[in-house]
């Protein structure tokens, strides 16, 4: 960072650390003066870190005209971080539902107050920041240049860690507004909103500062997933503060109104944080990776505005034969089986791109994590329009099928993509010539899938025998199994479901392990560094704003 | 050609941007917006109760302990979910939540209808630590709300939050959220006469948690779960759905 850069980021940093301080010191109840102290933390952290880089020299102009891949790594190594800490609490909460004694009678650690913290840990957490480091990566590569400055990539990267951090801690405190994947209460809201503007705007300004009369599809799919989230994020969240000193609020919609909001958001968390920003990725690393070009371009077009729009309209599929009119029942469930189309263009789009390449992904474990990917978002939007069929979902709704769909989604379609794009980046920007181990990498593979496939099988059959115990008749009329009964019986399920999980998890620590062993001791490559962008205009160093 | 004209967007950051908000934007707006203005689509009731701070103060317990994330309150147009848990669920028996709290998942049972099922000695027994009553349960135990005293201070703070989101709490029931709460759990030393005026002749008064001495984070949940699915009877009276004996889908007659 440039010096005025570092004076600004010092300004923000020490403005929050006020906010921080009033939370703790002024706050009414225990769990908002320990949301101020998880703040005041933070931003001392920061605090200290800036100290300690004040004597460094400003980037020179020759470095200022490189790319700037250090909010990049961070990020990555942050998303590890993240997705080790989710996954574990994730397999901790799975273990909680076949040994309830697993809480050790803490509040803290009961599996309501967990269970958040395993979603926002690996969907913000993981998901969240492997989004942001790619789209820093992505949008400087195919725009070929710099990013705009050095200061809101930090704000930006660092911001939304700060809110996972108040949020996860949150949970613990039973902090939430009980809203599936919008749990964090007002203020963390509201400081997630000038986090997203600022980014929506750093990736506007770089892409205005690009030397490529397109923007390429990649990009698309980035931009969708910023804008979307925004406004997703915003408007489900609207609430009213007990007290602007307090944790708790209450949300403006009540009842049907909330519920068709909570689940237009729930559903396209789904589409534009899971999967058009992991499209993105997909439709830039993937082809890279494979070097071959994208099969189709116009394949490319149709899906992205297919998934736009027709997302947006399925929302509604999570609320059959409920209170909620049926007509807005049956506009979301046209929707949804009319979304195969875009994804399974999307799908095929990835797959058909692969021609001329299989042989490579039959030795490159990291070109088949890209291409189990492909396969799973086929498989889980096909299962997605499948469950929104009424019939379908008076069976599978409420039930551990749910379950398994969204980890097909998740373990199959996010964490391969997100594994596939780290083990092809990590050597990229840290300029080694290859991961640490090949090995480990095709362990990790192997891991990977077979806990996937045990975790989907366990919640398949958990949630298809739930389903059906809940409404078997006997003969003379009266329900056959006691809700009990249906408990009683996932008890093998949740079991192989936890192995499942704790499968996966060894993966994560295994790709942990091997991207700190490549940056400490795989080989810088000497070679000409052709990673430059073509136009190599400087920065101006005053540009920087937050 | 449409892929010429797409040729020109994909120059433009701006076009693109808005464009992805314009056509994104057409879903939410047909669906939800229609919601607020369509009268029917919640019924009305005169007699529709709203919470007592004590029960409010339950429901908040109950969000801050993440029990929605395994029971849903919200009873399907199914004949085994009617004949499981009792009539379906009506839109107005939501009408004063902010936020809903119908669920998604069923790792335990609906609870739409679970008031005054139980008795609040098995509530209590239960939430204390669920293998007491029931030795197969899963359900985590959550000893701390019998420790745990009621913080009634800011209840005052949640009604006049609630009703800027507009729910009908009258000044009377702000101004004595406070007491209120602790009369409802401890009806030999409160004003129960004047929250019975206030919130009308159904409210259970009575030591919910089997402690008459304290008012605790027990008294609080049993007496919200104690009241769910009766804050209306309209589900019970209004008799416009008809099971098809050989479907399981209601047949609405008329909407």
């Amino acid at each position: 960072m440039t010096f005025p850069e570092r004076a600004l980021a010092t300004r923000i940093t020490l403005l929050m650390l006020g906010i921080g301080l009033i939370m703790a010191f002024a706050g009414h109840d225990i769990g908002f003066r320990l949301q101020g102290a998880v703040v005041v933390a933070a931003t001392l952290a920061t605090l200290v870190v800036l100290f300690l880089i004040r004597t460094q020299p400003e980037p020179s102009p020759q470095e200022l005209t490189y790319y700037y891949d250090a909010p990049i790594k961070a990020g990555i190594y942050l998303s590890l971080i993240w997705a080790v800490l989710g996954m574990f609490v994730g397999v901790w909460v799975a273990l909680l539902l076949a040994y309830p004694e697993l809480t050790f009678d803490y509040a803290w650690s009961s599996l309501g107050r967990l269970r958040p913290v395993h979603t926002s840990g690996v969907i913000f957490g993981f998901g969240g920041n492997a989004l942001i480091a790619t789209s820093f990566h992505v949008v400087q590569r195919t725009s070929r240049t710099r990013l705009p400055d050095q200061l809101s990539p930090w704000f930006v990267l660092l911001g939304f860690n700060l809110f996972c951090l108040v949020a996860a801690t949150g949970y613990l405190l039973g902090i939430t507004q009980s809203k599936e994947y919008a749990e964090p209460e007002w203020y963390a809201d509201i400081w997630l909103v000038i986090v997203w503007v600022t980014y929506l705007v750093l990736y506007l300004r770089t892409l205005a500062r690009r030397q490529e009369p397109h923007i390429y599809v990649a990009n698309w799919y980035y931009l969708a997933f910023i804008l979307v989230v925004a406004v997703l994020h915003i408007i489900n969240n609207l609430a009213v503060p007990v007290s602007l000193l307090g944790s708790k609020s209450y949300s403006l919609f009540a009842g049907v109104q909330d519920a068709m909001t909570q689940w237009w958001y729930g559903h396209n968390a789904v589409a534009f944080f899971l999967t058009a920003g992991f499209l993105g990725m997909l439709y830039y690393y993937l082809p890279k990776r494979a070097e071959r070009p994208i099969y189709s371009y116009r394949m490319s077009i149709i899906s992205f505005w297919g998934i736009t729009f027709m997302y947006m309209w399925a929302g509604s599929h999570h609320l059959h034969y409920t209170a909620l009119p049926q007509w807005v029942q049956t506009l979301g469930v046209t929707f949804s089986v009319m979304l195969i189309v875009p994804s399974w263009g999307s799908a095929g789009n990835a797959l058909l791109t692969l021609n001329g390449a299989w042989h490579k992904v039959r030795d490159d474990a990291t070109l088949r994590f890209m291409m189990v990917a492909a396969v799973f978002y086929g498989i889980s939007t096909f299962e997605g329009s499948f469950m929104a069929i009424r019939p379908v979902n008076s069976l599978s709704h409420y039930t551990d099928w749910t379950i398994g769909h969204v980890h097909a989604g998740v373990l199959g379609w996010v964490s391969f993509i997100v594994f596939g794009t780290f083990y092809s980046l990590v050597p990229w920007i840290w300029h080694r010539q290859r991961m640490y181990s090949l090995f480990l990498i095709e362990v990790h593979f192997w891991l990977a899938i077979s806990g996937t496939i045990i975790y989907l099988i366990a919640m398949w059959n958990a949630g298809i025998t739930q389903g059906i115990m809940w409404r078997t008749y006997n003969e003379s009329g009266t329900l056959t199994y006691s809700f009990l009964e249906s408990f009683v019986a996932m008890h093998p399920y949740y079991v192989a479901r936890a192995f499942g999980g704790f499968l996966f998890l060894i993966g994560a620590v295994l790709a942990f392990y091997n991207i700190v062993m490549t940056v400490r001791h795989m080989p810088i490559e000497r070679e000409v560094n052709k990673d430059i962008p073509v136009g190599l205009m400087p920065v101006q160093s005053g540009e920087a704003t937050a | 050609m449409i892929f010429t004209i797409h040729n020109k967007i994909e120059r433009n950051s701006i076009v693109l941007a808005l464009g992805i908000i314009l056509v994104s934007a057409v879903g939410g707006l047909v669906e939800i917006a229609p919601l607020f203005t369509i009268d029917d689509t919640v019924e009305s009731d005169p007699d529709m109760r709203v919470y007592t701070p004590l029960e409010l103060a339950g429901r908040n317990i109950y969000i801050r302990e993440g029990c929605y994330s395994c029971h849903s309150q919200m009873i399907r147009t199914l004949k085994d979910e009617v004949d499981r848990y009792g009539p379906y669920s009506r839109a107005v028996e939501s009408q004063y939540d902010h936020p809903m709290l119908w669920g998604s998942k069923r790792t335990g049972p609906d609870l739409a209808r679970i008031g005054e099922k139980y008795s609040d000695l098995w509530h209590t027994r239960h939430l204390n630590n669920p293998r007491d009553v029931v030795p197969q349960s899963i359900m985590p135990a959550y000893s701390w709300l019998l420790k745990n005293d009621l913080n009634t201070r800011d209840l005052r703070g949640n009604l006049k939050a609630m009703s800027r989101v507009g729910v009908p709490y009258k000044d009377s029931m702000i101004n004595l959220a406070n007491r209120d709460a602790i009369a409802q759990a401890s009806p030999s030393s409160g004003d129960v006469a004047g929250l019975i005026e206030r919130y009308g002749q159904a409210t259970s008064v009575r030591v919910f948690d089997g402690d008459p001495q304290r008012v605790t984070e027990m008294d609080a949940v049993v007496a919200y779960l104690q009241i769910l699915g009766r804050l209306t009877e309209v589900a019970h009276s209004d008799t416009s759905v008809k099971f098809d004996s050989k479907e399981n889908v209601a047949s609405a007659e008329g909407s």
